[in-house]
């Protein structure tokens, strides 16, 4: 497979760079808009994560002591935690992880020269970038949205959020869910049409095979997620009645709605920190991924169960016991193709030449974390046990667990393992490996104890508690202290890579990087793959 | 931009169209926002214009380039088409969340219950079986006239393929008449309560699908006229075709669900 790329990569003429406006504001380029797409993402963590530090502050001791805006309500707080959470899903992880790695590693691992509409690629981010924005703005007009990111009705009806801030919010949601949609459509296209001679699906790397699942959970669950939202504008500004019981409506409806898209999107947020991971622990254990097959369909069969266990999330609102019966046996099902992922990895491992280099690092925490999540989610998935532990912060740690940490693990992983493809300048290895202890340590400080404060009775979603959680609640705050001078540590490695990192080779990693990104020079040049590698023949590129 | 490449894709030059669009999506959202509180509509309807040309300019590009002859290979406009369907699965993913909200509201008014409750007290619900259903036929007539223009292009006659999208789109402003006209007889407003939600959110979210399937049908006529089709290639209207098919599909739905099952008792 080497050498017909490798053939070719010296004949890119690729490197004529349009002027500065052109090139990064109407871009048609894949690696571009991808670089844009993390940038944007950093940003948004900055600030997202800025809020839980805020938070977390406020937490560290009972009473109220900083974020008391808004009293007695304390909607300040609870504007917080919502933006918190929108930034995180919606830009955060998702431009990092599908619009920065996707657009940048899809069409190189693929051996395609461009996505299919490189167009349309730009208007996604762009999209993106303007929901960010409306989204930035809602938490200053009026006193912001204080509905938490799953935005209930009444709370987010005009009885109890009479300003526009929550308009801002869901039109913010309209336009970031047409940026995703478009790029969903995008990247099947590129997938299904755009790969190398003889590279046929069963041989696609699968990291591909995540982005190529989660572009379908996008297509088919943010449009659900568009209607509710424009039931909930009309609702609220056009005099509707959709969640309005007073008037025949029914706010359960909403949530049924919303988690029809919002336990796809849990998985959209974590199928490409899969596809990651095994590229990553592969390449790291120097041996072809276990069970190749196995880890693309489990990722297929995630996909599929996910759109039928949404009512998960509502056993409190009064299900009849038959159907939270169906939703807690369906939920459990999902541990088994996720079981098949992890033992997989691990067997991936088992007897490999393991090297223990950053991104390795991360994507063992990414499993250790993910099983800790995955284990209380078990727990939280049967209907009974979970009308106890319902808006506990039982269900902060495990989410977090599952989804938030791991897949900002992921992120880590990938962005040291493909730095040097993205910048052509290597990051420096000691720093890299302090910067996940640190962040390691920190997060697992922050978020174990939440599992106990959970346990022991604690309310989400509040700013005060009873003396009795103050312990555990110290000790979390101190987790989050860590994990944010882990994160500035990660800035200034990002700050020392493009000043003074070293030049990065064509492949940093050895005989265990077999896919095509390696195959091309770091930094990748403008345009690759202008002549296609053959790959029929070859071995799956895992 | 590149000199040689070897493969069959369409490697697109940078384009000023979708960072433009964007800014106004985003102008146009603050707008509507603001109407929405009590200002003017005035600047709404003005970035709509923008975001509106935007996009003319945007196809123009895209039909341009369709037309230069080494561009749309046999590969891209595969993946065109693709992306279509792929466009149209999301659309009926949009249509999902409404038909939802509307069984929420009255299965359990029509079904498993002694005496059904849907329409629901005062709501005297349009008759079945006289303006839904010549809206029905009308819809039906167009499939046949877009289908017909379809087979007169893959047959290479772009005249009689004239006449069947000039067909389809009178039936189609056909039914926006229609529509409007039975919106406009109808005794119960949009603010009545759940049924009245569901169903002109349903059906006017079809209605304006309509419109936009009328429009592209409309564009396609004057590409017909410009024989822009040939036998082998004709992406815009086959995408076109069957976003109207879509739009078919939809009403059948509507008709059946709302207009028909939970139609007048």
């Amino acid at each position: 497979m080497a050498n017909a790329a490798d053939a070719h990569a010296h004949d890119d003429h690729g490197d004529h760079y349009p002027g500065f406006f052109s090139r990064w504001f109407c871009s048609t380029n894949h690696k571009d808009i991808g670089t844009v797409y993390m940038f944007v993402s950093m940003f948004a963590a900055l600030v997202g994560g800025g809020m839980s530090w805020f938070m977390r502050l406020e937490l560290a001791e009972p009473g109220l002591q900083y974020l008391t805006g808004g009293a007695p309500d304390m909607q300040f707080y609870n504007v917080l935690l919502t933006a918190h959470g929108f930034l995180m899903v919606f830009f955060v992880v998702m431009p990092a992880l599908i619009g920065g790695f996707g657009n940048w590693f899809v069409p190189l691992m693929i051996g395609a020269p461009d996505m299919a509409f490189p167009r349309m690629n730009n208007i996604s981010l762009w999209l993106l970038i303007a929901g960010l924005a409306l989204l930035l703005i809602s938490a200053f007009v009026g006193s912001g949205v204080g509905t938490g990111w799953t935005v209930y009705p009444p709370l987010s009806s005009s009885i109890y959020h009479p300003g526009a801030a929550v308009d801002f919010g869901i039109l913010s949601l309209h336009l970031a869910g047409a940026s995703s949609i478009l790029g969903a459509i995008n990247f099947i296209v590129t997938i299904f049409n755009m790969r190398a001679p003889g590279m046929t699906l069963h041989k696609m790397p699968l990291f591909v095979w995540s982005i190529l699942v989660t572009a379908f959970l996008l297509l088919l669950a943010l449009p659900v997620l568009a209607g509710a939202l424009t039931m909930l504008l009309t609702d609220r500004n056009f005099g509707t009645a959709f969640f309005d019981p007073a008037a025949g409506g029914d706010p359960v409806l909403w949530q049924h709605l919303f988690w029809f898209f919002g336990h796809p999107e849990v998985y959209i947020i974590i199928l490409p920190a899969f596809g990651l991971i095994s590229q990553i622990v592969s390449t790291f254990s120097k041996k072809p991924v276990f069970g190749y097959l196995g880890m693309a369909y489990a990722m297929v069969a995630i996909g599929v169960v996910g759109f039928v266990v949404w009512a998960h999330h509502m056993y409190t609102v009064g299900l009849d016991v038959d159907t939270r019966a169906y939703f807690t046996a369906a939920t459990l099902v999902i541990a088994v193709p996720t079981g098949v992922k992890i033992f997989s990895w691990l067997a991936t491992m088992w007897g490999g030449s393991i090297e223990f280099k950053t991104p390795m690092l991360y994507a063992f925490g990414f499993i250790f974390l993910f099983v800790m999540g995955g284990v209380t989610g078990v727990t939280l998935a049967n209907s009974s046990a979970d009308l106890v532990f319902h808006d506990t912060y039982f269900v902060v740690a495990h989410f977090h667990y599952v989804m938030a940490i791991a897949a900002i693990f992921a992120m880590f992983a990938g962005w040291y393992y493909w730095i040097g493809k993205m910048s052509g300048k290597q990051y420096n290895e000691t720093l890299g490996k302090i910067q996940f202890w640190m962040f390691f340590v920190g997060v697992n400080i922050l978020f174990f104890p939440q599992h106990f404060a959970g346990l022991a009775g604690m309310p989400r979603r509040i700013p005060d508690y009873p003396d009795a959680y103050a312990g555990w609640n110290y000790v979390s705050s101190v987790g989050a202290l860590i994990t944010a001078v882990g994160t500035m540590l990660f800035f200034w490695i990002l700050y020392r890579t493009y000043a003074a990192g070293t030049k990065a080779e064509q492949n940093p990693w050895g005989e265990g990087a077999t896919t095509l990104e390696w195959h091309v020079p770091s930094p990748a040049p403008f345009h690759t793959f202008e002549d296609q590698p053959d790959m029929s023949g070859k071995q799956p590129a895992e | 931009m590149s000199a040689v490449k070897s493969h069959p894709y369409h490697i697109v030059n940078p384009s000023p169209w979708p960072f433009l669009s964007s800014v106004f999506a985003f102008a146009m959202a603050i707008a509507a926002i603001m109407y929405m509180h009590g200002s003017t509509y005035v600047p709404m309807v003005g970035f709509l214009i923008a975001l509106i040309a935007c996009s003319i300019l945007w196809w123009r590009d895209v039909i341009i380039e369709a037309r230069n002859g080494h561009d749309h290979t046999d590969e891209v406009r595969h993946g065109l088409r693709m992306g279509m369907l792929l466009f149209i699965v999301s659309e009926v993913m949009f249509f999902f969340a409404f038909f939802w909200a509307y069984f929420n509201a009255a299965i359990p008014a029509i079904s498993f219950v002694a005496s059904p409750t849907w329409p629901p007290e005062g709501i005297v619900a349009l008759p079945t079986w006289d303006l839904p259903f010549l809206n029905t036929l009308i819809l039906l007539t167009s499939g046949v006239t877009v289908t017909y223009a379809h087979h007169a292009i893959r047959l290479g006659d772009n005249k009689r393929a004239a006449t069947g999208i000039l067909l389809t789109v009178i039936l189609g402003l056909l039914f926006t008449a229609c529509q409007a006209l039975e919106y406009s007889h109808a005794t119960f407003g949009f603010k009545d309560g759940i049924y009245s939600s569901t169903f002109y959110l349903a059906t006017g979210f079809h209605g304006f699908h309509v419109i936009v399937g009328t429009i592209f049908l409309t564009v396609c006529y004057f590409r017909t006229l410009k024989d822009h089709w040939t036998p082998e290639s004709h992406v815009g209207f086959e995408a076109a075709a069957w976003y109207w098919h879509f739009v078919d599909v939809v009403w059948l739905f509507l008709f059946t669900a709302i207009y028909w099952w939970g139609g007048p008792i």
